[in-house]
């Protein structure tokens, strides 16, 4: 701040020297020219230099200011062992920071400017103030909102002069916030304050109740307002928040609904305790892994649809595990729960000491899509995008899993044999591909779940591990064999789970739940929605 | 026909003895047995099969300069598989069975306590090369990782002068480091003046994977109006949903910054660090550090892996410290038993990777410089701070009622790893 004050002043005396000594604009511009060529030797300097030099730069009118801000926060910025300064740009040419022309190599022994925290911080305030006037309404945007977390006061006169030019709503409004958090912050009088606290109570979200909370001493008229304000957003959070957690309840169920799914079908329907279904959960992600490595190889623009790619896939490779363990191990093991748990647990231990030793011990990395990364504000809620896909994808999986299972001749099939073995073999139905099929189609939804978890946990040889647990007690829960069973116990839990926890912590949370849900199976043993009829004596 | 089986007798002894003699001569000749006790399966292969390759590297590497005491050294690798009591078997295994000259070995705290009453037994030595909550001495372990006062005070402190940090949120995995480690930081921050209500400490299970509502939680702690930092003593696989919450839910480094206790350049090779980007870590040593020593290392470490990728980090920089005292002690000590070894270990000072030497102290920790760095775009750290000098780890917390008191100092006349100095009694209290 003082050294831009200063480097104003001195920029003024020098053009009123220049004007008083009649030397002519080459005067101004040399001038000029040592200026900038003294602001940018800053940026070889410390933390503390380069945080002037950025404050400086801002508010210097340089042309090339913003490339050289953009530049520094994205590593790209290089200075010279005698403090000159070069920029790349996106395409990797290279620029002379003072002049913007470009320039064929690099300064001697040129390094990258760094950043910290607080270097990133003042690059973007000074962005902000520098983009007020973009032409780009989503940068003024940008700039608005950065100027309303820096509370840089130098900016008052540029958001004026932006506000009475704005025609965007959106950025307009901003705008106007900016404005009101740099009067309450600034040296302005009473009335002006109170009128920045009603702009800034009528946001409403949690930024603006820490921006009333820090408002430097404000006089008791004035911290009487806050306090109202504050009141009020705090109500209205508090609602919120129920919703949210709420919201995240359903989140967690619709995760647990799609690690449970498969199980539903290999457990629910056909009674085998696959222990190893975890595993082909965690097939299912390391398949999306490979997709994505061979793309980020191969073809880089395909990236956004990898998970759509990687989604048939995992189907087809877990399901074809499911069915190799189908007729190698479980087959034989039909009718006695016991030996199958114990082998498929063994299974399990094998399938994740393949991987680790095919991939290595490490996570690996999974990236998300664009359309999967980020989130959206809804009142007073934050959703973040990957969550709600999966939510929405949850929903998908189940309703075309009922189809196939009530719509086709498959599904049919599938219904008689798990009833009435006997009956449906003597229909001429072929039990044993039955088994086969039904187990590969329950592995292969776990597959396809696995695609979905890559998005938000770990893509390890643990994956699995983590949900095993949670979709037995799903599948127990919601009543063996049946999908709506699932579906509720699910979100039950979910829900359960995420409201307990802002009360209790993760831990005990957890804890309750699994008591509550022994209890209620001591109540009812066929969970939820038990199977009636002559299925049940099977 | 007696004289026959008198000479067949005497021909039999004869053979046998030689044979015996000669199994026995071989022995002599052989190798000095290492013990490499890190799980290879289960939840902490991810971490720990790193630091096998590590020391099978180092005792490679040893035996090309001709081994210690002229013999050439052998490790013996064995997998504890995650699980703890299995840890404590292995551990007898290797000294009773294998009879290992020292074990390098352990990640988790629970891991070293199972496996500890083993080493105090059987009287063997255990390098153990992870940061942990400190609050323990014994004379059969070697602490070549951060006490709490190598990683979390420093950490916090650069967080309140550098960021001007006012209110703190403790996040950790619900297990013995985290809880004490923040247990430590509470009062440290009180006594600094911290307020009790801008404390918020927050536990979780192992492998959480859903942040959703701890990430909105920290959000709304964070709305306050004062600068709010998280410090994490979150560990293992339940790290990267946790970034990847923070990401999505828009938190940036610039508003919340997260220091980690638990992060290093292993773990964030499986995520995307774009946006975690100005995050934080605090260890001893990064695979950023320029100095000559450690670019020879990643040179070594990544022809020996065959992957120019491979990284390195803290742990596997306390092994080598570790590694190079143990080579350097027998030496000293002219033999591998393991009770002269010990009493040669304190004192003796290497070179560690960040360009400076480490030394073994009296209460068995090392001196080691603290480095913070923030997370770069490409996964590395930006080293953002350093100490000026090295610090001496400190096994009983100053900021503790029951250990203010306690010093440990396994030298001649003392030989206490939990001397009283207010009652001047060793054992005072404490364990």
């Amino acid at each position: 701040m003082v050294i831009s004050t200063l480097s104003r002043l001195r920029r003024l005396c020098l053009i009123a020297m220049a004007i008083l000594t009649l030397a002519g604009a080459g005067a101004i511009g040399q001038a000029r020219a040592q200026d900038v060529q003294d602001t940018l030797k800053l940026f070889s300097g410390s933390y503390d230099d380069i945080q002037k030099g950025i404050e400086a730069l801002a508010v210097s009118g340089q042309p090339t200011a913003i490339e050289i801000l953009q530049a520094l926060t994205d590593n790209r910025l290089l200075a010279g062992a005698d403090g000159s300064l070069v920029y790349k740009d996106a395409a990797g040419a290279l620029h002379d920071a003072a002049t913007g022309t470009v320039v064929a190599a690099e300064p001697a022994g040129a390094k990258p400017v760094r950043a910290n925290n607080r270097i990133r911080r003042a690059v973007e305030a000074a962005l902000g103030q520098l983009t007020l006037v973009s032409p780009d309404p989503a940068k003024r945007l940008e700039a608005a909102l950065s100027v309303f977390k820096s509370k840089d006061q130098t900016a008052l006169p540029l958001i004026e002069t932006a506000l009475a030019r704005e025609t965007d709503a959106k950025v307009k409004t901003a705008l106007e916030r900016a404005k009101a958090a740099l009067v309450l912050y600034g040296p302005g009088e009473e009335p002006a304050k109170l009128a920045a606290v009603e702009v800034i109570a009528a946001q409403g979200d949690q930024d603006a109740l820490a921006m009333l909370a820090a408002t430097p001493s404000p006089s008791p008229a004035l911290a009487a307002a806050i306090k109202d304000a504050s009141d009020a957003i705090e109500g209205r959070l508090a609602l919120w928040s129920g919703v949210q957690s709420f919201y995240y309840g359903i989140s967690l169920g619709s995760v647990l609904l799609l690690a449970a799914i498969g199980l539903a079908i290999t457990f629910g329907v056909m009674g085998v305790i696959n222990m190893a279904h975890g595993e082909m959960v965690m097939i299912g992600a390391y398949t999306t892994f490979v997709v994505q490595d061979i793309i980020r190889n191969s073809a880089p623009w395909l990236f956004d649809y990898s998970l759509a790619i990687a989604l048939p896939l995992a189907f087809l490779v877990s399901g074809a595990v499911g069915i190799l363990i189908e007729r190698v191990i479980i087959r034989f093991l039909y009718g006695r729960p016991l030996e199958t748990l114990l082998a498929t647990f063994g299974l399990s231990l094998v399938l994740q000491q393949a991987v680790r030793s095919l991939f290595g011990p490490t996570n690996r990395e999974v990236g998300n899509p664009a359309w999967m990364s980020g989130a959206f504000d809804l009142g007073g809620l934050t959703l973040t995008y990957n969550r709600m896909w999966i939510i929405v994808f949850s929903i998908v999986v189940l309703f075309v899993l009922m189809v196939v299972l009530r719509r086709t001749a498959f599904g049919l099939q599938m219904r008689a044999v798990t009833q009435n073995r006997r009956m449906a073999g003597s229909m001429g139905i072929r039990t044993n591909w039955v088994d086969m099929l039904t187990f590969g189609l329950g592995s292969g939804i776990a597959g396809i779940a696995g695609v979905a978890l890559s998005q938000i946990d770990n893509v390890s040889p643990n994956l699995g591990q983590g949900y095993i647990i949670d979709s037995f007690m799903v599948v127990v829960f919601g009543g063996v064999g049946n999908l709506w069973g699932t579906l509720v116990g699910a979100m039950t839990l979910g829900i359960t789970n995420k409201l307990l926890e802002p009360v209790a912590g993760a831990v005990l949370g957890k804890i309750f739940v699994l008591v509550a849900l022994v209890l209620f199976i001591q109540r009812k043993p066929r969970g939820l929605f038990p199977q009636k009829g002559r299925a049940v004596e099977r | 026909m007696s004289t026959r089986f008198t000479k067949w007798l005497a021909g039999a002894v004869l053979g046998a003895t030689a044979m015996v003699g000669a199994t026995f001569g071989a022995r002599a000749e052989e190798t000095i047995k290492i013990g490499v006790l890190h799980s290879l399966s289960g939840t902490m292969a991810i971490s720990e099969t790193t630091l096998k390759d590590v020391m099978l590297m180092l005792i490679d590497e040893q035996n090309k300069k001709g081994g210690v005491l002229g013999k050439k050294l052998e490790a013996v690798v064995v997998d504890p598989a995650s699980n703890w009591p299995l840890f404590a078997e292995k551990a007898r295994q290797l000294i009773s069975q294998d009879k290992v000259s020292a074990v390098f070995g352990c990640w988790t705290s629970v891991s070293r306590k199972s496996v500890l009453p083993v080493f105090e037994e059987l009287n063997n030595i255990l390098f153990y090369p992870v940061q942990y909550e400190g609050e323990e001495s014994s004379r059969n372990i070697f602490y070549t990782g951060a006490a709490p006062n190598q990683q979390a005070i420093p950490a916090v402190d650069y967080l309140m002068a550098e960021e001007g940090v006012k209110r703190w949120v403790l996040a950790g995995t619900d297990y013995v480091y985290p809880r004490t480690t923040n247990k430590i930081l509470e009062a440290y921050l009180k006594a600094k003046g911290v307020a009790a209500d801008d404390i918020m400490i927050n536990y979780t299970p192992f492998g959480h994977s859903d942040w959703q509502t701890i990430v909105a939680d920290i959000k709304k702690f964070g709305s306050a109006g004062k600068k709010t930092a998280v410090v994490s003593t979150i560990n293992g696989d339940a790290n990267v949903p946790f970034y990847k919450e923070l990401a999505n839910q828009g938190i940036k480094a610039t508003d919340i910054p997260v220091v980690a206790f638990s992060v290093g350049e292993e773990e964030l090779a499986g995520l995307d660090t774009s946006n975690l980007v100005g995050h934080l870590a605090a260890w001893n040593y990064f695979m950023s550090v320029d100095v000559p020593e450690n670019a020879e290392f990643i040179k070594k470490w990544q022809a020996y892996t065959n992957n120019p990728k491979r990284v390195t980090n803290d742990p596997m920089e306390a092994h080598v410290i570790g590694f190079n005292m143990w080579v350097k002690a027998v030496e000293k000590a002219g033999t591998t038993d393991p009770d002269k070894v010990i009493d040669a270990l304190i004192g003796v000072s290497v070179p560690n990777l960040s360009g400076g030497y480490s030394t073994m102290m009296p209460n068995h920790h090392i001196t080691k410089p603290v480095l913070i760095g923030e997370i770069k775009a490409d996964g590395q750290f930006d080293i953002v701070s350093q100490t000026p000098g090295l610090i001496m780890g400190d096994e009983w917390s100053d900021y503790l009622e029951g250990s203010k008191d306690l010093i440990s100092d396994w030298r001649a006349p003392l030989k206490c790893g939990n001397f009283n100095v207010a009652t001047g009694k060793c054992g005072g209290s404490g364990k």
